[in-house]
C-alpha cells in the first residue's frame, strides 16, 4: 500500500534519527550524504520499488532492483532496507560492529538481505546495473533497475564507460539518480573537478535527463513516477537530484565537513531534538 | 627435439570452441568481449548467439561490472580480453564487484605470458596468476593445450563462483586427451622417480620435452600438469614429492606469485624439499618470437633440464 505524504515525512524523520544514532553509536560512518538522501530512499523503498522484501531473491527476476554505487552512505540504505522489511530494524544497532551484517560499506558477503553487490570503491554501480538491465532484457522481464551515484563519484572514469554503454545499447530500463549535493571529502565539488553542465553531459551521451529537488518528498515521488513512465523509450534515464548534504540537521548543512565524521553526544542530542521520534527508535 | 608431426593449435581456440559448445548446451551462458572478439576466438559464439553476446568496446572496467550484474541476475558471464586487461587493469572491479561479492563470473584471459611475442612487455603480463590467486575464493586455471583449454572452459561453467581462466596466443602442441580435465585435480603426464616437475600452461610441453632429454641422461623425471593453481591439488603434490624428494616448477609467469610460489609454500609447511623454479625472475618481457623469448628469459626446454639437474644435486 502506498504511503501518504505525511507518512513518508514521518519515515524520513525516523530515518534521520537512525542515521545519526548509528554513526554516533560506533563513532564512525558517513552521516552527511546519508541525511541528504533520506527522502529519496524513503520514497523509493516505501512507494516506488516493486520488490519482495520478505523473501529476498538475489537474482531479482521480475522485481525492480536498486543498486547503491556510492556505498559509503550505507546508514540511509540500511535504514531504508530495514524499514521496508528486509531485516529487523533492531539490527541497525549492529552497524559497523564486529560480526555485523551491516558492514561499513554494503556487502553481499555477510548475507544481508536486500544487498546484491558490494560497493564502496566508487564508480562501479552503474556497470552492475547495466548488467542486470541486460539480463532483464534477455529474460523479457520489464521491471526496472534503479541505481544511485554521488556527484563526486562521476569523477570516476568507469561511470562514463557505463554511461556510453547504456545509451549505445538502449538500456531504457535503467533509472540512474545522481545525488547532486555539490560536496565531496576535500571540499565543494565545483572546486575539485568536473561539476559543471551535468545535464548536457548526460544528454550528449544520449540519456534522457530530468531533475528533482531530492529534499522535497512530493517532488521525489512525482519525479520517480515520471522516470518510470519514461522507461521503455529507447534511452536510459538520469535523474539529477539536488540535495543538501546533512539535510534536516542544521549544523551538518552547508558544508562538506560532515561527509564522514560522527556527531559527539551533545551534537547527537541536538540532531535528535530537531527530528523528534515518529514511529519509534530501534 | 620437437616432434614435427604433432598437431598444433592455439589454446585460445580451445576457449572459443568450448564457449561455443557451452552456448549450445546452457542458455544461461553469456559472453562479453572488449573489442577482441577475433583474438579471443569468440566469433562462433557471437554469430550463433547474438543476443547473449555483449560487445563492450574498449572499456574493461565496465565489462567486469556488467558481468557482475549479469551474474547477479542468474546468468553465467564469460568475459574475454587479453590477460593484462583481464586482471591488472581491472583489479579493483574484480575484487569488489566479483570476488568479494562472490559472483559467478568467468574471467577468460588470452595472450598471457611471454609467448604472445612481438607486441612486447605492455601486453605480456607475467603477474596475473599472482594477482588472481591472492583474491579470496578465486579459482585460477592455466591449461596447457587446446584440448585442455576447451575442457576447462566447459568445466568452469559447472562450478559456481568466480574463476580466472588463463590461456595464450601461439599455436602449441596438442598432447592431452579430451575429458581428462577436472578442476583442482593434478594430471600425471609422465611417471618418473628421480625428480618431479610441476608445470602449468605452455610450460607443460617444455617439461615433457625436458623429461625425454633427461631420460637419455639416465634421469627419470616425473611430469605433473598443475592446470589448477588454486585450489592446489595438495595431496597429489605431496604424494609425488614424498617419493622423488626434489622438485622443479615451470611456468610462464613471474617467480613471485606464481605456481612455484604456491608449491614452495605447500612444501615448506608440510614436506621441506629442494625446489628449483623455472619462471621469469623479476623482469618485464620484450618483443620477439615466442621461442626466442622463452629461451632468453630462461623458460626453454634446456632451462627445465638444467633445473632438474640442480634439484637432484640438492637432494
Amino acid at each position: 500500500m502506498k504511503k501518504t505524504s505525511a507518512e513518508l515525512t514521518n519515515q524520513v524523520k525516523q530515518t534521520r534519527r537512525d542515521i545519526v544514532r548509528m554513526v554516533h553509536e560506533v563513532q564512525s560512518g558517513h552521516p552527511g550524504g546519508s541525511l541528504g538522501c533520506a527522502e529519496f530512499f524513503t520514497v523509493l523503498f516505501q512507494n516506488i520499488l516493486r520488490h519482495n522484501s520478505v523473501e529476498f531473491n538475489m537474482s531479482a527476476n521480475n522485481e525492480d532492483v536498486f543498486i547503491l554505487s556510492n556505498g559509503h552512505i550505507s546508514p540511509v540504505y540500511y535504514s531504508a532496507l530495514a524499514h521496508s522489511g528486509y531485516f529487523p530494524v533492531s539490527e541497525l544497532n549492529t552497524f559497523r560492529k564486529l560480526n555485523t551484517r551491516l558492514q561499513g560499506h554494503p556487502t553481499t558477503h555477510e548475507g544481508l538481505p536486500g544487498v546484491r553487490i558490494a560497493s564502496g570503491s566508487l564508480g562501479q554501480g552503474l556497470s552492475v546495473a547495466a548488467g542486470i538491465s541486460q539480463a532483464k532484457k534477455l529474460d523479457d522481464d520489464n521491471k526496472l533497475v534503479y541505481v544511485l551515484m554521488g556527484d563526486g563519484e562521476l569523477q570516476e572514469g568507469q561511470i562514463w564507460e557505463a554511461v556510453m554503454y547504456a545509451a549505445h545499447n538502449k538500456l531504457d530500463n535503467i533509472i540512474a539518480t545522481v545525488d547532486v549535493n555539490g560536496r565531496q571529502i576535500d571540499g565543494d565539488t565545483k572546486d575539485i573537478m568536473g561539476f559543471t553542465e551535468l545535464k548536457s553531459k548526460f544528454e550528449a551521451f544520449n540519456w534522457n535527463v530530468i531533475s528533482m529537488d531530492g529534499n522535497d518528498i512530493d517532488d521525489v515521488q512525482e519525479t520517480l513516477n515520471k522516470a518510470g513512465m519514461l522507461s521503455g523509450n529507447g534511452k536510459p534515464i538520469c535523474i539529477l537530484m539536488q540535495t543538501e548534504m546533512g539535510n534536516g540537521v542544521d549544523f551538518m548543512m552547508g558544508s562538506h565537513k560532515w561527509h564522514g565524521i560522527p556527531p559527539n553526544d551533545e551534537q547527537l542530542a541536538s540532531a535528535l531534538a530537531q527530528n523528534p521520534s515518529t514511529i519509534g527508535d530501534y | 627435439m620437437t616432434n614435427p608431426t604433432i598437431e598444433k593449435k592455439d589454446t585460445r581456440s580451445g576457449f572459443g570452441a568450448g564457449l561455443y559448445e557451452l552456448g549450445l548446451q546452457n542458455k544461461d551462458v553469456v559472453a562479453l568481449c572488449a573489442d577482441l572478439t577475433g583474438s579471443l576466438k569468440m566469433n562462433a559464439f557471437q554469430d550463433e548467439f547474438p543476443k547473449r553476446f555483449f560487445q563492450m568496446g574498449i572499456a574493461e572496467a565496465n565489462m567486469m561490472g556488467m558481468a557482475a550484474g549479469l551474474a547477479t541476475a542468474g546468468k553465467i558471464p564469460f568475459t574475454g580480453t587479453f590477460a593484462n586487461f583481464s586482471t591488472g587493469r581491472v583489479y579493483d572491479q574484480i575484487r569488489q564487484s566479483i570476488a568479494y561479492s562472490h559472483k559467478n563470473v568467468k574471467i577468460c584471459a588470452s595472450h598471457a605470458g611471454l609467448t604472445l611475442g612481438e607486441d612486447g612487455a605492455t601486453h605480456q603480463i607475467l603477474e596475473d596468476i599472482g594477482l588472481m590467486k591472492m583474491l579470496p575464493g578465486m579459482v585460477v586455471i592455466n591449461p596447457c593445450d587446446y584440448n585442455q583449454t576447451k575442457d576447462a572452459t566447459m568445466a568452469i561453467a559447472e562450478h559456481y563462483g568466480p574463476v580466472y581462466l588463463r590461456f595464450g596466443r601461439p599455436k602449441w602442441p596438442i598432447f592431452t586427451d579430451t575429458k581428462s580435465f577436472q578442476i583442482g585435480k593434478a594430471l600425471h603426464m609422465r611417471e618418473g622417480k628421480d625428480v618431479t616437475i610441476f608445470a602449468t600452461g605452455h610450460l607443460v610441453w617444455n617439461s615433457l620435452e625436458a623429461a625425454k632429454a633427461l631420460e637419455e641422461q639416465g634421469i627419470s623425471a616425473e611430469v605433473i600438469n598443475i592446470h589448477t593453481i588454486k585450489p592446489l591439488d595438495n595431496e597429489a603434490i605431496l604424494d609425488a614429492v614424498a617419493s622423488t624428494k626434489c622438485v622443479v616448477t615451470a611456468e610462464e609467469h613471474q617467480m613471485n606469485g606464481g605456481l612455484g610460489d604456491s608449491i614452495c609454500q605447500l612444501l615448506s609447511r608440510n614436506l621441506p624439499t629442494p625446489v628449483e623454479m623455472v619462471a621469469v625472475n623479476d623482469s618485464f618481457g620484450e618483443s620477439g618470437k615466442p621461442s626466442e623469448l622463452l629461451d632468453k628469459y630462461g623458460l626453454g626446454v634446456k632451462d627445465v633440464i638444467a633445473a632438474a639437474q640442480r634439484a637432484i644435486a640438492r637432494k
